[in-house]
């Protein structure tokens, strides 16, 4: 089991080999309220560390979605698209958004473990 | 700025509300089972809402005052039954909306519920049309609860016997803890419900006992998706001093006679938009799929012209669908024309929908 990282912008990665599979923490999910869209970037398309990769919308507002690394994303998670309540039953495994392969490791080494991710999210309350 | 809180506050906060500040004073957003369940709730069983921030606003008088308030509200008032409530707006010569409101009239004289973010500036701008002539009470020592949905009045007639006899649009007062209550058979749902005017005091235990006997404390979030889903305006954002009812397709809101006559303020413009028709009108937008439309987003035509704007849009938890409400040229306001909403940069397809999104289940007796 490969460990999973945290960012400042709540998304959680966990890598396999040179994959990694993106989404969005369940802290995230607590302050968005009820998911009710969501938005994937294109299977094929190239993303940047921290660029944009998706939003995600609750009841009360838009969210744009980071990717934490740069890659090409090679699959889209379709059943959030279809049913994005999925998101907040199971933000941290089923409801995985999208799996990049990805370009350069060390753009992992900026991201924050899950004690220092526990630790940030606590603290800044957003 | 103080930040306002009402009297059920600490009530909010034991049932663990998460806050947000809307026209001066700290209200609940939701409660902890979030903005589905609680929209859900109240279609479903019976939805509590505070409202207290909204203004009680009491005016004292007789014949007169009725003949004065005409020369205000495009609505007939010599002929209100008493306990009668009316829905209306306070509008400028042009016809532009300060605020919309109810109109009820009670034993001595007439009561108006206002927008929390209107009530102050509605109160100076009623005091100088009405000359200073009559007793006015702004009451902050009242606050306002909703009960909505199809359980509401199984569950206040348990507490409050004789209820269920109110006809829509009507009210009547009763009693409470040895104190009166005024209860009027309305709400903004789209369900079935009343609004209780309740001394601040004993406003928590009340509540209390609504919980108890099955209701749900619902926040503002819930409150904006259950009106959204009903067609409902939302003052600042559906409609506002630039629009007027014409245009915001309340027509049916004014009296015929009153339309007939005239004799109160803007209704030059009425009449002139009644017989020449207007540029924009307000109109429900379906889009296609999932996507999300909020306020400010621009409506395209098929052949790209830009020809409106969404005032609110969200995702209707009971239509099991996104819907909007917004503004739109005229001319392709049919209800199922195609048209475009650009949303992030991409254009989305969308139609005209009737309105409401969701069928309304009041009471019988309705009168309009």
């Amino acid at each position: 089991m490969s460990e999973v990282k945290f960012s400042k912008e709540h998304e959680w990665i966990k890598l396999e080999v040179d994959i990694a599979t993106i989404g969005i923490t369940k802290h995230a999910t607590e302050m968005l309220g009820d998911i009710v869209f969501v938005e994937l970037p294109e299977k094929g398309s190239s993303v940047e560390k921290d660029g944009n990769a998706g939003v995600v919308e609750s009841t009360k507002a838009a969210s744009d979605v980071y990717t934490p690394v740069s890659g090409e994303v090679i699959e889209c998670n379709q059943s959030i698209v279809d049913d994005p309540a999925k998101i907040n039953t199971d933000p941290e495994n089923e409801a995985w958004f999208f799996k990049l392969k990805i370009k350069d490791k060390t753009e992992l080494d900026s991201l924050m473990n899950k004690e220092e991710y526990d630790k940030f999210a606590k603290d800044s309350g957003n | 700025m103080e930040i306002k809180k009402t009297a059920l506050n600490l009530l909010h906060k034991k049932q663990g509300a998460k806050f947000v500040f809307f026209a001066g004073y700290e209200m609940p957003i939701q409660y902890s089972g979030g903005i589905i369940e609680e929209h859900k709730a109240t279609r479903e069983k019976a939805g509590i809402f505070d409202v207290s921030h909204m203004g009680q606003l009491f005016i004292k008088g007789e014949n007169q005052l009725a003949a004065d308030l005409e020369k205000i509200f495009p609505v007939d008032l010599k002929n209100i039954l008493l306990n009668q409530s009316k829905y209306s707006f306070l509008m400028n010569e042009d016809a532009g909306i300060h605020d919309d409101l109810i109109i009820t009239k009670i034993k001595d004289g007439f009561n108006i519920v206002l927008n929390a973010g209107c009530k102050n500036s509605d109160f100076k701008l009623l005091k100088e049309l009405l000359n200073n002539k009559y007793e006015m009470n702004l009451r902050d020592d009242l606050s306002l609860i909703a009960i909505q949905g199809p359980k509401a009045c199984e569950i206040l007639e348990k507490i409050i016997p004789g209820i269920s006899d109110l006809k829509f649009m009507n009210g009547n007062s009763f009693t409470y803890k040895g104190e009166s209550i005024y209860i009027t058979r309305s709400g903004y749902t789209g369900e079935d419900g009343f609004e209780i005017s309740i001394k601040n005091e004993i406003a928590e235990i009340f509540v209390e006992k609504l919980l108890k006997e099955g209701g749900k404390l619902i926040g503002l979030g819930a409150r904006d998706t259950l009106r959204l889903e009903a067609g409902l305006c939302l003052y600042g954002h559906d409609m506002d001093i630039n629009k007027s009812p014409v245009e915001a397709n309340l027509k049916w809101a004014m009296s015929k006679n009153r339309i007939a006559e005239g004799g109160f303020i803007g209704y030059q413009k009425i009449k002139s938009q009644l017989e020449n028709g207007v540029k924009r009108i307000r109109v429900g937008i379906k889009p296609e799929g999932r996507i999300i439309a909020r306020e400010k987003t621009t409506i395209f035509s098929e052949d790209n012209k830009s020809i409106g704007e969404i005032t609110s849009g969200t995702f209707g938890p009971s239509v099991k669908a996104p819907v909007a409400m917004g503004y739109i040229d005229n001319s392709f306001s049919k209800t199922d024309t195609k048209v475009f909403l650009e949303i992030r940069g991409k254009k989305y397809p969308a139609t005209i929908s009737n309105l409401p999104f969701y069928k309304k289940s009041y009471v019988k007796g309705a009168n309009k």
